[in-house]
C-alpha cells in the first residue's frame, strides 16, 4: 500500500565506527551456516554493500530460521538493529528472545531509550517500547522520556502517540495541561500541542460545562490575538465550540469585528466571521445585509487567499444559493 | 503574522515537463541494482518497494519491461502458512506487505496463483474486539491497518468476510477529529497520511457519508503552500508523498478542484531529477521509488498528462483499468 512510510524516516545511518569483529570470524558462531539475502525476482549479482551489514544479516537469517533462543542471538539482534532499526522482523525476534530468556526488562528499557533517541521517527522502536512498558506495567518514566524527545522535535507524531497511550492507559492527566501550555508558549503554532490540549480536555472535563468552554474560548482567543494567521488556534476554537451556537456566544462576534477593524485579514478570521453570519442566516433572525456582508468577505478571501480561491468561490456560491432571494443565485 | 511560512522555493530552472523515459529507466535499473547499499537496506519493505515500482511502470504504460514471472514467483514465495505475506523471503508476515502483495498480483492478474482463502483468514484474524485492526500478531493498532485490511479484502472480492464491518467503521469514525481530519488512533492529531487511509477505508466500505467533506476539504486544501506543494500537517514542509495523500483524499471526497492544480503540478515536476529520473520528496533531494510512484500518481490525478500517464484510482493507487477488470469500484463523492 501507499502508507508504509507515513512519517517514518527512511532507514538508518550506517555507523562506520563500528570496527567489530565479523560473525564469520568468531569461533562461538562457527556452528552456524549463514544464509545470504534472497534477492527476489532478479538473479543474484555481486554484493558490494557494507560487508558488516551482510555478515550480520546472514547470521541473523540463520538463527531466525533455526529459531534459536540464546544470548548470542539476542546480542546479534542488537547489531542488526544498529544497522537497520526499521527491520520489523528483528524486533519481533528480539521480543521473543527477551521473553524466552527471561531478560531484565529494566535493562531493555534503558536500551530502547537509547535507540529511540537515535531513531525517533521509526515505528518499530516505539512499538517495542510500548510492549516493554506493558510487560513492566510501569509508566513512571514515560512522560519524562517523551518530553525529552519532544524537546528536539515538538511535533514528533510517534512520541505524541506514545504519550497519549500512556496518559490514557495509566490515567496520568494531572500535569498535562501545564505541559501543553508550556509548549504553546514556546511555539504557538504547534498543532500537535493544540491537539493534545483538546485530547486532555475531552478525556477529563469534556466540553459540556459552560465555565470550561468559557475558559477554553478565552485561552484560544488569547493566542489568536498574538498570531491571527495561526491555523491551529482557530481550529481549536472551532473544536471547543463545535456543539454550540457561535453567533450567540458572548463577546465572540465583537472580538472578531475588533480584529477586523484593526485591519487583520487572516483567512481564518474572515472565515470564522462568515460562519457566524451563516448561523445567523440559518436562524432567520438577522439584519437584512447579513448575506451581503458574508459574500463580501468571500470576495476579500478570493483576493487575499488566492491559492484557495476555488474554495472561497464555493463558499460564496453555496451561501448565495441557500440564502439569496430567488433569482439572485 | 510576520513568521515566515515553512516552505521551499522553486528555482526558475526547475524541471517543467515530465521526464517520461528517465523515470522508466530509473525504475527498471533500481530493481536490478542489487549491489546498492540502499537496495539492501530496504529489504524489510521489499514487497512494498516492488509494488511502488510496478504500479509506477503500469501507470506509465511500461509494465512489460518488468520481469513478470520472476516477480510473481517472488511474491508467492513470501506468503506464509498463516496466509499473510512478509516483506521478503523469511520476513514475518505483516498486513502492510500483504496488501502490497495482493496489489502486485492484482496488477498482473495473477491472484489465482495463491491461496486466497488463506489470505482472507489472515486479514480477518487481525480485527480486534473494538473493531480496529492490528498490523500483525504483535498487536500495533493503527488506522493504516484498517485501510489495508479492507483494501486487501476488496481486491480479493471478499469484503463480506470482515468479522464485524460495522465495528470496523465505527472505530475509524472514532478517529475523526474536531478539524475534520483523522489520526492514527482516537484522539491522535490529524495527519494527511492517516486521513488518506481513513477516507480510503470509508470509500472502500461505502461509508463516505461519515466524512464532513466541506470541513475536511478545507483542512486538506489548507495544506497547500505558496510553492504549490502540500504538507502533511500544519507547519510542516511540502512533500511529494503528502501531496499524493492530500490530493487523493480530496479526489475521493470530490474537492480536488479546491486546490491550485497548476501550482501543485509545478511543484511535483520540480521534484524530478533531470539526470537519473525519479522523484524526490522536495526539489533537489535524493530520488527514491516511493516518491517516484506518488509523483507519477499525483500527476495522473491532476489529469494534465493524460497522454503519457494512465488514470490512477485515488483509493488504491493503482491504474483504474486494473480495478475495472477486477470489478472493484470504491465510492467517490
Ligand atoms: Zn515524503
Amino acid at each position: 500500500m501507499a502508507a508504509q512510510e507515513i512519517d517514518a524516516d527512511s532507514g538508518s545511518e550506517f555507523d562506520d565506527d563500528l570496527a567489530l569483529q565479523f560473525y564469520r570470524d568468531r569461533p562461538e558462531w562457527n556452528d552456524i551456516i549463514p544464509i545470504p539475502q534472497d534477492d527476489g525476482p532478479n538473479p543474484v549479482v555481486r554484493i558490494a554493500y557494507s560487508e558488516r551489514f551482510q555478515d550480520v544479516f546472514d547470521y541473523l537469517r540463520a538463527v531466525l530460521k533455526a529459531d534459536e533462543r540464546s544470548e548470542r542471538a539476542l546480542d546479534l539482534t542488537k547489531d542488526a538493529v544498529e544497522l537497520n532499526a526499521a527491520n520489523y522482523t528483528v524486533w519481533h525476534y528480539r521480543r521473543v528472545l527477551l521473553q524466552a530468556l527471561k531478560k531484565d526488562l529494566r535493562e531493555e528499557m534503558r536500551y530502547i531509550s537509547e535507540i529511540i533517541q537515535d531513531h525517533p521517527k521509526n515505528y518499530q522502536v516505539w512499538h517495542h517500547r510500548r510492549a516493554i512498558v506493558e510487560w513492566l506495567k510501569d509508566p513512571s518514566n514515560e512522560l519524562n522520556f517523551t518530553e525529552s524527545i519532544l524537546e528536539k522535535d515538538s511535533k514528533n507524531y510517534h512520541a505524541w502517540s506514545h504519550r497519549q497511550w500512556v496518559l490514557q492507559t495509566f490515567k496520568l492527566w494531572d500535569g498535562e495541561l501545564d505541559y501543553v501550555h508550556k509548549l504553546l508558549l514556546e511555539d504557538l503554532r504547534n498543532n500537535s500541542a493544540w491537539n493534545q490540549r483538546y485530547f486532555v480536555m475531552s478525556n477529563t472535563t469534556g466540553f459540556s460545562d459552560e465555565s470550561v468552554v468559557d475558559r477554553e474560548v478565552k485561552y484560544a482567543i488569547e493566542f489568536i490575538k498574538k498570531a491571527p494567521n495561526n491555523e491551529s488556534s482557530w481550529s481549536y476554537l472551532r473544536g471547543v465550540l463545535a456543539l454550540r451556537d457561535i453567533s450567540s456566544f458572548p463577546g465572540l462576534m465583537q472580538t472578531c469585528q475588533d480584529m477586523y477593524s484593526e485591519n487583520v485579514r487572516s483567512p481564518f478570521l474572515l472565515s470564522f466571521i462568515i460562519d457566524i453570519y451563516e448561523e445567523q442566516l440559518e436562524s432567520k433572525t438577522f439584519p437584512e445585509d447579513t448575506l451581503l456582508k458574508a459574500t463580501q468577505l468571500c470576495d476579500v478571501l478570493i483576493q487575499v487567499d488566492a491559492i484557495r480561491l476555488k474554495y472561497w468561490e464555493y463558499i460564496k456560491r453555496s451561501l448565495t444559493l441557500r440564502f439569496g432571494k430567488q433569482g439572485e443565485a | 503574522m510576520g513568521t515566515p511560512i515553512k516552505d521551499v522555493t522553486l528555482k526558475p530552472t526547475a524541471p517543467k515537463e515530465v521526464f517520461f523515459y528517465k523515470h522508466v529507466t530509473y525504475i527498471t535499473s533500481y530493481s536490478s541494482k542489487k549491489d546498492d547499499y540502499e537496495y539492501v537496506m530496504t529489504e524489510y519493505l521489499r514487497m512494498s518497494g516492488m509494488y511502488w515500482g510496478i504500479a509506477a511502470m503500469d501507470l506509465l504504460g511500461q509494465l512489460n519491461r518488468m520481469n513478470k514471472q520472476k516477480i510473481i514467483e517472488f511474491t508467492v514465495s513470501c506468503q506464509h502458512e498463516c496466509g499473510g505475506f512478509g516483506a521478503s523471503i523469511g520476513h514475518d508476515p505483516h498486513l502492510l506487505y500483504t496488501l502490497s502483495a495482493i496489489q502486485i498480483l492484482a496488477i498482473y492478474d495473477a491472484l489465482d496463483s495463491i491461496d486466497v482463502d488463506k489470505v482472507v483468514e489472515y486479514v480477518t484474524g487481525l480485527q480486534q474486539e473494538d473493531g480496529s485492526f492490528v498490523g500483525d500478531k504483535w498487536g500495533e493498532v493503527d488506522t493504516r491497518f484498517s485501510f489495508c485490511a479492507v483494501a486487501t479484502l476488496s481486491l480479493l472480492k471478499r469484503l463480506d468476510a470482515v468479522p464485524d464491518i460495522e465495528k470496523a467503521v465505527q472505530y475509524v469514525v472514532s478517529c475523526m477529529n474536531f478539524d475534520g481530519g483523522f489520526g492514527v488512533r482516537p484522539g491522535s492529531e490529524s495527519h494527511s497520511g492517516q486521513i488518506y487511509c481513513c477516507v480510503g477505508f470509508l470509500s472502500v466500505t461505502n461509508n463516505l457519508h461519515y466524512v464532513n467533506a466541506d470541513l475536511l476539504g478545507w483542512w486538506l486544501c489548507e495544506r497547500q503552500l505558496p510553492s504549490g506543494g502540500l504538507n502533511g500537517r500544519p507547519e510542516k514542509l511540502p512533500d511529494v508523498c503528502y501531496s499524493w495523500w492530500v490530493l487523493a483524499s480530496l479526489k475521493i471526497i470530490n474537492r480536488l478542484h479546491w486546490i491550485d492544480s497548476k501550482k501543485l503540478t509545478a511543484f511535483i515536476l520540480a521534484c524530478q531529477d533531470d539526470e537519473t529520473g525519479g522523484f524526490a520528496d522536495r526539489p533537489g533531494d535524493m530520488v527514491d521509488p516511493f516518491h517516484t510512484l506518488f509523483g507519477i500518481a499525483g500527476l495522473s490525478l491532476l489529469g494534465n498528462h493524460s497522454d503519457s500517464i494512465k488514470p490512477v484510482n485515488p483509493v488504491f493507487c493503482m491504474p483504474e483499468n486494473i480495478l475495472t477488470r477486477i470489478g472493484v469500484a470504491p465510492q467517490i463523492l
